[in-house]
């Protein structure tokens, strides 16, 4: 639903159907709406039927990435005489996200029931919560939740009376965004400086603590209990026609220069016009959109053209010039110069970065430092191909990708919006010597 | 390693063959070809951080950290293509924005990996034109000094810290290009091996304070040496400038000291530029000692000798070839030797296995003990009176001239003149310390190691082993050494522990001696 406006009758809710519902935040309400119901069966069939059933639902990482979430959680070999760990990446931090937090306010018990049913999945009899340190409200409903799970016998060492282990432990982040990249989060968890690690090994070879470990996103979690319950077929249903490799609903978080800011519920495949015009209500009036970010603040920039011709999956954003990543849609309208938003971005990565790779610690700031200048009337055309430049740099070459996080908005800024570059130049300010000197 | 499965490969058009999980840079230089690097160091673990030595695989579509790729059968390496040398470009033109640019008054210019590689493959003007980051230079404590602002932040300290040393004082702190090496609240780098950060920093952030300003990295003459501090036997590198030792840094030997050196190793220098030495030899004439020449110091020497026994007392630092003529020398007279070594605190590297600053602060303890000599803390309590008391290299602290007044004769075969011995010496006879001539050392685990001549001996002193190897002449006993070469290979053919060996056969490396079993190194 679009929280916190009224459900549009086009949105698909599924993840959102309880956004709103107090009763729905505690245990007995969410029980009443078929809570627990999944991982009741889910405890019941073997780890690799759940797997397969995820497999065969199609169900992709909902961070960013897009990874089939089943072929995942088959890295994992379950009884390999290691202790396997599932950790829930609940550290939202990508700049206009937030579909995370209102599935933790709202539905605790849903993403506490995906931890469950995907550590059994994976062989884990432990699954960490990694929430994001800024979410204060997030992290105690998800405490609460877990300490009613706990005590109705939910979760512990007989997991609903299987005689299955299964914990949940929340951890509280500390703010950093790069905690969100999978690596650095197992750092951190482990009590250490949040610092992304090399690949390989990959962390269903050597994760968190050394061991098998899987991480999910907390949307993608909060869906398996659906897949679970109504069956791979259901939630194929969710998706156009023409395209099989997007399945299922997507929540969006939008926000910026736009009528109803909020969550929305979508299935794969809508179209983004209609979303952005019809279920968001279009532009403030008298504004026209100029630029849309619709994946966070890493993807690459749409036009308004590219934005109204996309249809709403990991493929159709991918078609047009950008990625479908976190879903968090952020709307620029005609009144916005964009350089200064990419500034703002710039200053946001170079605030970020964890410092270990050159490209990312020294190119972020330096990103800064000239769209910064560009912003305050004092920028060259020079410096646009040296910005390109230090974006070339900062791509593909580093640990993680924070570095090109921040090089694509600077690449599609200026190949796609030029004008605003250029708007800043000529408006260069210049030094007069005055006439007189009293 | 041997029965390790060997990949084969391709690096710059060069076949190579290397084991299973080597690290493409490593591999690279079994070729010869050395890729451009910052936070790799064969002896700390992979950081994968400075990005500097990315390479280009074939069939890869992203250039790959070659510090942190493994090998695989069949690719295709290519270190200096266009792509390869770009990316590298943008890294040292990233690593120079903020850097003060002051290699003109800077310690490692000379020796600066960033200067290095900025002119082999950087770009000729960097693009940056904003402020630059500023930090204040910070003293860590120790013999460390802190440049923030030339830190390329390779963490190379830190991981030296936290992995080899074990005890972390040092991370980054603060994130971005704010970020900067940080000691933890209340920590100094005093731990005993924490010199090594100096070495491995790859530019002038991390300075020495002992050696600051003191000398340009090319004004240094180098000799390869090993380390008289302890019986560990560390191989150094000794740096001169104009005769005079200026610094002394770790040589690697994977069997010895891996890459390091303790800071007592390191700082315990200056003795050897000592100018009270002495520098001809003299005779007892008149009640003091009067310079002569070499033959008739011998000549005196020997006739002291004649029919009489010798009482040797000699230093731990001598080398294996005097050491041993000097046991010729106790032998011939049915005498004996003796010595004794200075203790201190054992002080282990924790990372690096049997690796200590030793409590026997000497370098062959193990030479003299398998020369014959006895370990004693009392070294003259079995002097007999008539015996002929000679002192090698040994300044005898705590001694004065009653103590060994009921020697028959004292002859003195040093590098300095000890207060005692101005009225009680009859012959003295100067040689070169340590790194004024070539020689051997045996370690504690019984590793024979070279070391070389790194400047000139004063005056008319002669290296050790010809000092000695004269005087068995004057006394009958064969004809002298010329080289130590020379005295070694006598050594070698004599004695079945060092049987086989030679100095072409030591190296620069050493050898075990035969039936030394004691410990991996």
């Amino acid at each position: 639903m679009g929280f916190p406006h009224k459900p549009h009758e086009r949105e698909s809710l599924v993840l959102s159907k309880h956004f709103g519902e107090r009763e729905a935040i505690g245990l007995d309400g969410w029980r009443a709406r078929g809570g627990y119901t999944a991982l009741q069966k889910a405890l019941a069939m073997q780890p690799a039927e759940i797997v397969q059933l995820v497999k065969d639902s199609g169900l992709r990482g909902r961070g960013g990435a897009g990874f089939p979430t089943g072929v995942k959680w088959s890295f994992m070999k379950p009884g390999d005489g290691k202790p396997h760990y599932l950790v829930c990446n609940a550290d939202e931090s990508e700049p206009g996200t937030f579909k995370d937090r209102e599935i933790m306010r709202w539905t605790p018990h849903a993403l506490v029931e995906g931890c469950a049913i995907g550590a059994h999945a994976i062989g884990a009899e432990v699954a960490y919560v990694y929430i994001r340190g800024e979410y204060t409200e997030a992290l105690e409903k998800m405490n609460a939740a877990c300490k009613d799970a706990y005590a109705a016998g939910i979760l512990g060492k007989n997991a609903m009376g299987t005689g299955k282990t299964v914990h949940v432990y929340v951890h509280k982040g500390a703010g950093a965004y790069i905690c969100g990249e999978e690596t650095a989060m197992m750092n951190s968890l482990e009590g250490k400086r949040g610092n992304p690690r090399i690949k390989p090994p990959f962390p269903a070879v050597s994760g968190v603590f050394g061991q098998p470990t899987t991480i999910n996103n907390v949307e993608t979690l909060a869906a398996v209990p659906h897949i679970i319950n109504n069956g791979a077929a259901w939630y194929q249903a969710f998706k156009r026609a023409d395209n099989p490799k997007s399945t299922g609903t997507k929540l969006y978080s939008v926000c910026g220069n736009i009528q109803r800011p909020g969550n929305y519920e979508v299935p794969m495949g809508f179209p983004f016009k209609d979303f952005l015009y019809d279920l968001c209500g279009g532009p403030l009036s008298g504004r026209q959109f100029k630029a849309i970010i619709p994946g966070g603040i890493s993807v690459p920039i749409q036009t308004r053209d590219e934005a109204e011709a996309t249809l709403m999956d990991y493929e159709g954003f991918v078609a047009n010039g950008t990625m479908l990543g976190s879903g968090g849609v952020i709307v620029i309208d005609d009144a916005q110069n964009l350089v200064k938003q990419i500034a703002r971005a710039a200053r946001f990565f170079a605030h970020e970065s964890c410092a270990q790779c050159t490209q990312c610690r020294e190119g972020t700031a330096w990103t800064t430092k000239i769209l910064e200048r560009i912003v305050a009337g004092e920028g060259t055309h020079e410096d646009f191909d040296t910005l390109l430049e230090i974006a070339e740099n900062m791509t593909g070459k580093t640990i993680c990708v924070l570095s090109d996080s921040c090089a694509t908005p600077v690449i599609s800024g200026l190949t796609k919006f030029r004008a605003d570059f250029e708007a800043l130049i000529k408006k260069k300010k210049v030094h007069m010597v005055p006439a007189q000197v009293a | 390693m041997a029965d390790a499965k060997m990949v084969n490969l391709t690096i710059e058009g060069r076949a190579v063959s290397a084991p299973e999980g080597t690290m493409i840079l490593e591999a690279a230089k079994l070729a010869g070809v050395l890729v451009p690097h910052y936070c790799y160091h064969p002896g700390l673990p992979v950081a994968g951080v400075c990005r500097m030595c990315l390479v280009e695989v074939e069939k890869s579509h992203k250039l790959a950290p070659s510090c942190a790729t493994a090998v695989a059968e069949g690719q295709v390496v290519h270190v200096h293509s266009e792509k390869a040398i770009e990316a590298r470009k943008g890294v040292l033109e990233m690593l120079l924005i903020n850097h003060p640019l002051d290699c003109p008054i800077c310690d490692q210019a000379g020796e600066c990996e960033l200067q290095d590689y900025t002119y082999q493959e950087g770009r000729g003007e960097g693009r940056y034109r904003d402020p630059k980051r500023f930090n204040p230079v910070e003293d860590f404590g120790g013999d460390v000094m802190y440049v923030a602002n030339r830190c390329i932040l390779c963490t190379r300290c830190v991981r030296f810290m936290e992995d080899v040393a074990k005890e972390p004082v040092l991370a980054v702190i603060e994130r971005g290009d704010r970020a900067l090496i940080g000691k933890f609240e209340g920590e100094d780098l005093t731990h005993p091996w924490a010199g090594n950060v100096i070495d491995l920093c790859p530019v002038g952030a991390l300075l020495s304070k002992d050696s600051l300003n003191k000398a340009r990295a090319w004004e240094l003459d180098r000799s390869a040496s090993v380390c008289p501090g302890c019986s560990q036997g560390c191989n150094m590198i000794v740096e001169t400038r104009d005769n005079q030792v200026m610094r002394l840094r770790p040589r690697p030997n994977d069997a010895v000291n891996q890459y390091f050196m303790c800071d007592h190793g390191r700082l315990d220098y200056r003795w050897m530029n000592r100018r009270d030495r002495v520098e001809q030899p003299m005779v007892m004439s008149g009640g003091s000692l009067a310079a002569t020449d070499w033959d008739i110091a011998l000549r005196a020497a020997a006739t002291l000798l004649r029919g009489k026994r010798a009482h040797v007392l000699a230093s731990p630092n001598l080398s294996n070839e005097a050491l041993f003529l000097l046991a010729t020398l106790v032998e011939k007279t049915g005498g004996r030797g003796t010595f004794r070594v200075n203790q201190g605190e054992e002080a282990p590297l924790a990372g690096v296995d049997d690796l200590a600053l030793r409590a026997d602060r000497a370098a062959n303890v193990r030479g003299a003990e398998m020369a014959g000599f006895t370990r004693s803390d009392t070294p003259l309590s079995g002097l007999q009176a008539g015996d002929v008391l000679i002192v090698a290299d040994e300044e005898l602290a705590g001694v004065d001239a009653s103590d060994v007044a009921h020697a028959g004769a004292v002859i003195v075969i040093g590098t300095t003149l000890p207060s005692w011995a101005r009225h009680a010496a009859a012959v003295v006879l100067p040689i070169a310390n340590c790194v004024e001539e070539e020689g051997t050392f045996t370690n504690l685990r019984g590793r024979v190691q070279r070391f070389m001549q790194a400047k000139a001996a004063p005056g008319l002193a002669r290296p050790s082993f010809f000092a000695v190897g004269d005087l068995l002449a004057a006394m009958g006993e064969g004809k002298g050494y010329w080289t130590a070469a020379e005295a070694f290979a006598a050594l070698a053919a004599s004695h079945e522990e060092f049987a086989g060996m030679s100095y072409d056969t030591l190296a620069l490396k050493g050898t075990m001696t035969a039936g030394a079993t004691a410990g991996a190194r």
